[in-house]
């Protein structure tokens, strides 16, 4: 029997706001244990919640962005349960009526095949604050300075049939939602969470099988991971005659493996019932057109016009356009030099990316700015240096944080493109090395390398490779 | 000069502002008073004492300085529902027993900034589920015009200490009829704003879309004086109205010609006691006197108010309740040995047996495969019997009819019979369910218990709901009664 995956993705996305949902206590990240929970946040006797506007706005604009219905009435509504880091007793959750209904993301594969993934909903809601469960001797720490920041809950249907589409899908939303501003997507912070819902069923059957929710899951790594270590679970459990059980699991990045949640206890009934202390949300055609008018270009619309008007391939451009810094950064590039699209992309993807990786430096901070680059690049493009030099040069400007001409100039690396200078040169290198010019003329035609070879050796590469070619066949040929 | 005591808020605020006495004075009798005769009544929880004498001796230096306004130096006393800062606010409740509120609720501030003394908090039905004031943790209040009979509930406590003239005011709060029946049974004026009109922020919540803060007072006038204070949008609320708040005494005098008073068919049939039937004819005799006119209306749906008040009500308290866990404040049972334990313990000790009641009730309602059949259509019909009164208000410009079916009840009469204690807010709990203001007035007594008179305006109509007691009490002496042994 083979089996089909099926993956849905729930996303929550910690919006940007300054202040929290539906209190003024502030969101930002690093404060001291309950530094940040006033006594709304905390569920004292008597508060009441204020929806923060701005939680809205995002809201809205997410919805706009996939393409979805913005919901002109939309309803808060309670969620009870209990638990020490959810101080009301009740999450304040949206349930029937979602800001954002339906929508699309397309998604393009690593080998280049697109598939769109349908969106269920996305609804506003507030996080829980932290319990910690080392530490304490024995305890449980409460920290709720996480109470109440407003979260986006984006609902893929489950139309995923592979950890890699997951996986596709997941990084497009992480990208969108940092096109938007509305979400930092800072996975190691918590801003940006992903639960997986998977079963397996045979191919060909049309009732979905029994699904396990993943939680845990804040690294596209260990999504795919987790993924594919639960299909492979299930999938050996039903030939085994087995039966799955519907539960929620936890990835253990360690093991590589998912495993139950402790013992929950029974499944919670949450008893939804819309939140009389918050009035429904209510937006008019003309505000969604306010937002509307506030969305950047889109990443798939920027990388359809870096396809168009740049001539990037579909894989060059998704990769520039994953960030709209790295975009903006490939684009001001562009502007110091244009007509060279491809020559920029190939340096921004390659030399630059891997300089930033190595330091764990976002591009917004690189210790080279885009100007530099377009300035290195302009020395490659002139013939001064060749490209093989020119990543040297690179090399030397990311320590130095000095221009590439500076550096060239400094070590004296312009190319040598005269060619009366390559002729002498080239005749030396043939006056050096009688056997393999006689074996070279006799067929042995890959010896061509080696003179190659010789040559910038002696010029310390700096010859120009495309005049040290054709001289050198030339010469060669007698 | 007439006994402090016996005086209304107005006229205290004119005898201040004359100087004739001080506030010092003023609240230092109210506080002699308590000391003698609240052990008798078990109306307060918390009495204030030393803060109430620095607010007075401040508010006499206002007063001194020709600065404040008209409720500047007054004492009241604050239902234990609302949160005053730095000051014990138990709810009625072993839950709250522990808990000193950090904050000020949006109605203390405003009072407070507006020069009102805090004599203390008044005891009351723990959370506010109650009709009689015997569920408290503190014990049963009495009523002061029978000591044996309950003063109503659940503001039981605010309306014994007025009407025991141990303070001239109170504020209380009403989710189902817990300021209106309070007032009926202990003769005082009692009135429930719009929902909406007055701030909930600080008010510890009940039933989230029923609640409402609001007065007992002497007088309809009074109750103008502290309504004009307390009223007006609260952003901090999300459910208050951004609708302006008129002058409320100012009002009180229009003249009644032409009011069009509707009698509601379904107040005067049975299950309402005739004696008690005949006061409120009685009283509307006084209206048509007065130039009012008197029309039948019928509210078909308003027999479904009781069940689905107690549907709705319960399903938001056992919402609102989860907090009280014994995590971050409040009561927390001994040496608990795990989290299961710390919630049931604290919870099973800390709530009395009708809270637990109706925190069962709601769960139940809200359930899976019982919200649509139980909550959802309670809603529905909630609906419906809003949609009664808003056709009866295109007839007529308010609604009369009695507050409560009975006078004061015994002590423990009724505490066996939750469901008979229940039928106590079937006139009250639609103007709940509905949003819309409602009073009890004063309008005459049976068997020696005071009977209230209910009415009844569409949304926002204090001020005519006010304008039309206040006329029954300049042609009436009913609300000048006081009992027995507190003259």
């Amino acid at each position: 029997m083979s089996f089909e995956t099926v993956i849905g993705l729930e996303i929550h996305a910690q919006l940007a706001t300054r202040t929290k949902i539906f209190s003024s206590a502030a969101t930002a990240y690093g404060a001291p244990p309950n530094a940040q929970a006033n006594l709304v946040d905390l569920g004292y006797p008597g508060v009441l919640p204020v929806l923060n506007q701005a939680a809205v706005r995002m809201a809205v604009k997410f919805g706009l962005a996939i393409g979805a219905n913005v919901s002109q009435r939309s309803v808060f509504a309670r969620k009870n349960y209990f638990y020490p880091d959810l101080p009301k007793g009740y999450q304040i959750s949206q349930f029937e009526t979602p800001i954002v209904a339906g929508g699309t993301l397309d998604i393009v594969l690593e080998d280049g095949s697109r598939k769109t993934v349908g969106i269920t909903r996305a609804h506003l809601e507030e996080d829980a604050g932290k319990s910690l469960h080392e530490d304490f001797q024995g305890f449980t720490g409460i920290d709720l300075n996480r109470a109440g920041t407003p979260l986006l809950e984006i609902v893929s249907e489950p139309e995923m049939r592979s950890a890699k589409e997951a996986v596709a899908y997941m990084k497009k939303i992480h990208t969108l939602v940092r096109y938007l501003e509305i979400c930092d997507g800072n996975m190691q912070e918590g801003s940006f969470r992903c639960d997986a819902n998977v079963s397996v069923r045979p191919f060909g059957q049309e009732k979905f099988g029994t699904r396990c929710e993943i939680k845990n899951l804040n690294s596209f790594r260990y999504i795919e991971k987790a993924i594919n270590y639960e299909v492979a679970r299930q999938i050996e459990i039903i030939e085994g005659g087995g039966k799955i059980k519907q539960e929620t699991r936890l990835f253990d990045p360690d093991k590589g493996e998912t495993r139950p949640l402790r013992s929950k206890e029974e499944a919670n009934d949450y008893r939804y019932f819309p939140d009389p202390d918050l009035l429904p949300v209510a937006i008019d055609a003309a505000y969604i057109e306010t937002v509307r008018q506030t969305l950047p270009e889109l990443p798939d619309q920027k990388a359809a016009r870096y396809i168009e008007k740049f001539g990037l391939s579909v894989y060059d451009a998704g990769v520039l356009t994953a960030s709209r810094e790295m975009g903006d950064f490939y684009e001001s590039v562009l502007v110091e030099l244009p007509g060279n699209e491809k020559l920029a992309a190939n340096w921004v993807m390659g030399e630059l990316s891997g300089a930033l990786n190595k330091d764990g430096v976002e591009i917004t901070a690189s210790r080279i700015d885009a100007k530099r680059l377009a300035g290195l690049l302009a020395r490659i493009v002139d013939a001064t240096i060749s490209g093989k030099l020119a990543k040297e040069v690179f090399e030397q400007m990311w320590a130095q944080g000095k221009d590439a001409d500076a550096i060239i100039e400094a070590k004296g690396l312009k190319q040598i493109t005269d060619t009366g200078a390559i002729e002498k040169v080239i005749d030396a290198v043939m006056a050096a090395n009688p056997k393999q010019l006689v074996d070279y003329r006799s067929g042995k035609d890959k010896l061509f390398g080696f003179f190659v070879g010789q040559v910038m050796k002696i010029t310390a590469g700096k010859a120009n490779p495309a005049q040290v070619n054709d001289l050198l066949k030339q010469k060669l040929a007698g | 000069m007439t006994e402090l005591h016996h005086q209304t808020l107005a006229e205290l605020s004119a005898g201040l502002r004359a100087r004739r006495f001080s506030s010092v004075e003023l609240t230092q009798h109210f506080l002699s008073r308590i000391e003698r005769m609240n052990p008798a009544l078990n109306a307060f929880i918390t009495v204030t004492g030393e803060q109430a004498l620095a607010a007075a001796a401040k508010a006499d230096q206002q007063i001194a300085a020709g600065k404040g306004g008209a409720l500047t130096g007054l004492p009241i006393v604050h239902k234990d529902i609302f949160c005053t800062d730095g000051v014990l606010t138990t709810c009625g409740s072993r839950m709250l027993s522990n808990f000193t509120a950090p904050y000020d609720a949006t109605v203390v501030a405003r009072l407070s900034q507006a020069g009102v003394i805090m004599l203390g908090k008044a005891n009351m039905d723990e959370f506010a589920m109650g009709s009689s004031n015997e569920t408290s943790y503190y014990g049963p209040v009495k009523n002061p015009w029978d000591l044996k009979k309950v003063p109503g509930g659940s503001s039981g406590g605010s309306a014994a200490a007025v009407a025991a003239r141990l303070a001239p005011a109170a504020t209380g709060t009403d989710t189902g009829g817990s300021i209106r029946q309070p007032a009926a049974l202990t003769s005082l004026t009692g009135i429930k704003p719009t929902y909406g009109r007055v701030s909930r922020y600080g008010m510890i919540a009940f039933a989230s879309s029923l609640d409402q803060a609001g007065t007992l007072t002497l007088s309809a006038q009074d109750a103008a004086m502290m309504l004009g204070v307390m009223a007006g949008f609260d952003e901090r609320d999300s459910t208050s109205v951004d609708t302006p708040v008129p002058d409320y005494v100012a009002a009180l005098g229009q003249p009644l010609a032409g009011l069009k008073i509707g009698l509601l068919q379904e107040f005067f049939e049975k299950g309402l006691d005739e004696a008690n039937g005949k006061l409120v004819r009685d009283a509307l005799k006084v209206y048509e006197a007065l130039g009012a006119k008197l029309i039948e209306v019928s509210l078909p749906n308003l027999p479904l108010s009781v069940p689905t008040y107690y549907v709705v009500a319960p399903a938001e308290c056992s919402s609102n309740l989860s907090r009280f866990d014994g995590v971050r404040f409040g009561y927390r049972c001994e040496n608990p040995v795990d989290l299961m334990d710390l919630y049931k313990r604290s919870r099973g000790e800390g709530f009395g047996a009708e809270v637990k009641r109706r925190i069962m009730t709601g769960t139940y309602v809200l359930s899976a495969g019982y919200y649509d059949a139980y909550y959802l259509r309670a809603q529905k019909v909630r609906r419906l019997i809003t949609d009664d009164f808003a056709r009866a208000f295109n007839e007529v410009d308010v609604l009369i009819g009695p507050t409560s079916p009975t006078p004061a009840f015994d002590i423990g009469a009724k505490t066996d019979d939750p469901i008979t204690m229940y039928l106590n807010d079937i006139y009250t709990i639609g103007a709940n369910l509905a949003g819309l203001p409602a009073m009890s007035i004063p309008c005459g007594f049976l068997g020696g218990l005071p009977v209230g008179l209910q009415i009844i305006g569409p949304h926002f109509a204090e001020a005519k709901l006010l304008n039309v007691a206040h006329a029954y009490q300049c042609e009436t002496q009913w609300h000048k009664q006081m009992p027995a042994g507190y003259e």
